[in-house]
């Protein structure tokens, strides 16, 4: 009996401890649809759509999308490739100094982005690669591959060499047996580096902020940012349906790759 | 040869990563401004930068800040409720486990901007938690004003809290049943279990969290600059906003990067723990 009432305290904890993570979320769905949008939670009183039409009609939003998606996509495929190349050798080789590279990304992993963000501008200033998505893009790649190796070593370390010394021994080369061999085993792992990288970029805020100045190259982050600056104290509705629509690409990504995921994160978790 | 394919991966790193590393050293040690002369003709200052940092109250503020906030946003806030979400999920239905750890994992994934506006709307005059608390008599409170570091931290443990659950839930998977029955046949309760059985076995899992949920906290920016804006005063000014406002506000690129390259020591610092703690579980 006393087993369980305690059972049942610890799931009324549970479920109070997830409406508390929910609540504050809601006001982003409910503002959105509500023609008379406040700061509170609440059911629509008028329901509308004209938050999302008012948002979608707008041109430099559609664009800030567009640049959002560019600078992930661009991104996370770099990861994806650079990252598999990468790892093959750390998982491969037995060479001298391996244990000291894998040591030594593990180490730049720890060092927050925002700690270098100025340097980083006063460099990409004097290179005159500033305001440019292909150089952020660039940056965000970077700043992600140290630990994008070490998840996809992982992934391929569970790869049987057995399959790959046949390959060799039929003449492949290469990239050939990366392609053939290793690609299709270790898709999961790609899956899983490609959507961290993607919604960590684009979810990103400082970096953008600070290398991309104007206007038109600004992805969803700044230009929500800017709307919030400019409307996000009157216009409730609008600020909420652009956050949502901001927001969707990767809630949906993480619940389609979710499997992925979590199983990727165990690899992490497990290898710390 | 194969070693080839290390390569273009390193290169990114070092060229987009630890060359501005170095550089920021080299500039910390300079006067150098964002505009007008000193942005070009800038001279070497010794390390006044950092003799000046210590003088500067402001910053001296923002460094409190920041160990107030790493410390009950990450080390404890995200750590407990993780924790405690990840305890009490342990044999629940799929079902369950699912709805708490879905809206848990929403938080995670809420991109900084929206973490902020939501938080706004939340902490706000008319916002939601002024609403709840009406119903009891209270307030309203002017939360982003009166409170506003309350605010921050809340909003990071909101955003954070699901790593850490995610790490207890695997690191109390592994913790055997038979330890916590026996403790149990010897009379022991819940919370003795936790403290006596539970934590000392994972206390690996513990220390490697502190460092992984402490270093994304110490470089936050996004949320509280859209939350707050540092503000009010400087009530929320982390380190890494003091150096922002340094460095392209007032375009003191000198002093913001001395600043950056006191707030990379703190994580290299974390990082040489982090890998000390790797390399002795391996």
């Amino acid at each position: 009996m006393i087993r369980y009432l305690k059972k049942h305290v610890s799931t009324i904890v549970l479920i109070f401890i997830a409406s508390l993570f929910i609540w504050p979320m809601l006001w982003v769905v409910s503002a959105s649809f509500d023609a008379q949008a406040t700061l509170t939670v609440r059911l629509p009183k008028d329901f509308t759509l004209d938050s999302y039409k008012a948002v979608l009609s707008n041109p430099s939003n559609y664009r800030s999308f567009l640049n959002s998606f560019i600078i992930s996509f661009t991104q996370s495929t770099l990861v994806v490739i650079l990252s598999m190349f990468a790892a093959y050798p750390l998982s491969r080789s037995t060479i001298k100094g391996k244990y000291r590279i894998m040591l030594s990304l593990l180490f730049i992993t720890g060092l927050p982005i925002t700690a270098i963000m100025v340097p980083v501008y006063m460099m990409f200033f004097n290179l005159k690669i500033i305001n440019s998505l292909i150089s952020t893009s660039l940056f965000l790649t970077a700043a992600v591959l140290p630990y994008s190796i070490w998840i996809m070593k992982n992934f391929m370390d569970d790869v049987p060499v057995s399959l790959e010394e046949a390959a060799w021994v039929d003449g492949a080369n290469f990239f050939q047996t990366l392609k053939r061999i290793i690609v299709p085993v270790i898709l999961p792992g790609m899956c899983v580096v490609f959507i961290m990288a993607f919604s960590g970029s684009w979810g990103n805020f400082f970096v953008p902020f600070i290398l991309l100045s104007s206007v038109e190259k600004a992805p969803a982050a700044v230009a929500i940012y800017q709307f919030f600056g400019m409307w996000g104290r009157v216009a409730y509705g609008q600020l909420a349906a652009f956050s949502l629509l901001y927001t969707m690409p990767i809630v949906v990504l993480y619940f389609v790759a979710q499997r992925f995921m979590l199983s990727g994160f165990m690899f992490s978790g497990s290898l710390k | 040869m194969v070693i080839v394919s290390l390569l273009p991966a390193l290169a990114l790193i070092g060229f987009f990563y630890l060359a501005p590393m170095i550089i920021s050293i080299i500039y910390s040690f300079t006067n150098k401004t964002l505009v007008g002369s000193k942005s070009q003709e800038f001279d070497f200052v010794g390390i006044s930068n950092y003799i000046f940092m210590f003088k500067d109250s402001r910053f001296i503020v923002s460094f409190i800040n920041t160990l107030v906030f790493l410390i009950f946003s990450a080390v404890l806030g995200q750590q407990i409720l993780g924790f405690i979400i990840a305890f009490l999920m342990q044999n629940k239905s799929k079902g369950l486990r699912k709805f708490v750890g879905t809206s848990v994992l929403l938080g995670w994934i809420t991109p900084e901007v929206v973490v902020a506006f939501i938080f706004f709307a939340f902490f706000s005059v008319k916002g939601s938690l002024n609403d709840a608390i009406g119903l009891f008599g209270i307030g309203p409170i002017a939360w982003l004003f009166d409170f506003a570091m309350i605010a921050v931290i809340v909003a990071n443990i909101w955003r954070g809290s699901a790593f850490s659950m995610l790490m207890y839930q695997a690191a109390l998977s592994n913790v055997p049943d038979e330890a916590k029955e026996s403790a149990m046949i010897d009379g022991a309760n819940k919370f003795q279990v936790i403290f006596r059985i539970i934590l000392p076995i994972i206390k690996g899992t513990i220390v490697t969290n502190t460092i992984l949920v402490t270093i994304p906290t110490l470089g936050l920016f996004g949320v509280i600059f859209a939350l707050t804006g540092g503000g009010p005063g400087n009530d929320t000014t982390t380190m890494p906003i003091y150096m922002y406002k340094q460095a392209f506000i007032s375009y003191q690129i000198g002093y913001g990067t001395a600043m950056a390259i006191i707030l990379l020591l703190l994580s290299i610092l974390l990082s040489i723990f982090y890998i000390k703690s790797f390399r002795y579980e391996m």
